[in-house]
């Protein structure tokens, strides 16, 4: 009877832990799409990710980023002008890999920069992160950030 | 029996998929003024095509392989692959596997990345701005003027280190600044033997 009972206990145990250890991970189509990061909708993460800055030199602007993730610690993997983007990563017992993208506003009197960021194997989806990135930027772009709508 | 099981739904979410990203990570640093400086030098030098060639020519003299490069934004980025093997750490090895038959793992291959951005330097004397936003914000902040003539070189080194299994040790940046100092001396001669049309 306790031998039974024992038996039972076990076998619940072993699947609460093999569920609770499972359900972490993510299926390959929801890794590949970055689908379901915490609910997050993409919506939501473009305006995370997305600040407007009152300039409409590009060339500029670009340089500014460059400078501003040299200044944080990153070696530059690629840029690209005519794009509108760069690359960089930071490696400091961690990898933490951006892509900025700078493209002129449909207005014409500003430019958008966008972020994103993956930290080792995982997307940077906190908003925190980005605010940071967004605070350091505009010290080198000597202009505000404002919120893209 | 509830305990260990709330106990063990907790572990398996802390050893699940989530690590945080470090807070500071994308904050300036106090230090974040003096690497600038250690990785930074200003040459008197009229042309940003010259400087980016001269300074691929360093690079190129310290074995560095070119990944990426963007004249118009003054950006090089070149890599090579070095032996990573330490004296000390593989004597240590051998004698862990002497006395205690253990195998330790040693450094043995790394892959050193630069990136060199050039861009206009800017003079002494900056604006002083003073306004204020359309919040009622105060802003106050010193705006540089970029000089006419000259360019400011910024180079930053980072590195990874497999070990004998080939598994990843090591990832880090490169701060010491001997190495930044004997690239400029390198850099600063490569500028003057170009000026002087020296092969």
């Amino acid at each position: 009877m306790l031998n039974k009972n024992f038996i039972v206990r076990a076998s619940l145990l072993l699947a609460v832990a093999t569920t609770s250890l499972l359900t972490g991970c993510q299926t390959m189509k929801e890794r590949v799409l970055d689908s379901s990061a915490d609910g997050q909708t993409s919506v939501e993460l473009r305006s995370i990710q997305t600040r407007s800055f009152d300039t409409t030199d590009k060339p500029k602007s670009m340089r500014s980023t460059i400078a501003t993730l040299q200044d944080l610690g990153f070696v530059i993997d690629k840029a690209d002008l005519d794009l509108g983007s760069v690359s960089a990563t930071k490696l400091s017992g961690y990898a933490l890999r951006m892509t900025v993208s700078v493209r002129p506003g449909s207005s014409g009197k500003n430019m958008i920069v966008r972020a994103n960021a993956q930290y080792n194997n995982m997307p940077v989806t906190d908003p925190k992160p980005y605010q940071d990135f967004f605070v350091s930027l505009q010290k080198s772009m000597f202009l505000t950030a404002n919120n893209v709508d | 029996m509830k305990k260990i099981i709330s106990c063990l739904a907790i572990i398996g979410m802390l050893g699940g998929c989530a690590t945080q990203i470090p807070p500071e990570a994308l904050q300036f640093q106090p230090d974040t003024l003096a690497n600038r400086q250690l990785q930074s030098r200003k040459y008197d030098i009229k042309s940003e095509k010259e400087l980016l060639s001269a300074s691929n020519n360093v690079l190129q003299d310290m074995g560095f392989n070119l990944d990426e490069s963007n004249m118009p934004l003054g950006v090089i980025v070149a890599s090579k692959n070095r032996d990573a093997t330490d004296g000390g750490q593989i004597a240590g090895a051998i004698l862990m596997a002497a006395l205690f038959r253990v195998q330790t793992s040693y450094d043995k291959d790394q892959k050193i990345r630069a990136s060199l951005v050039t861009k206009p330097a800017a003079t002494n004397n900056a604006i002083q701005v003073d306004v204020t936003t359309k919040t009622g914000k105060q802003v106050k902040f010193n705006q540089p003027v970029e000089a006419s003539n000259g360019f400011v070189v910024r180079v930053t080194f980072q590195r990874l280190v497999w070990n004998q299994r080939g598994a990843l040790t090591k990832i880090e940046g490169i701060n010491d600044p001997e190495i930044y100092q004997e690239f400029f001396d390198k850099l600063s001669k490569s500028i003057f033997l170009q000026a002087q049309n020296v092969e």
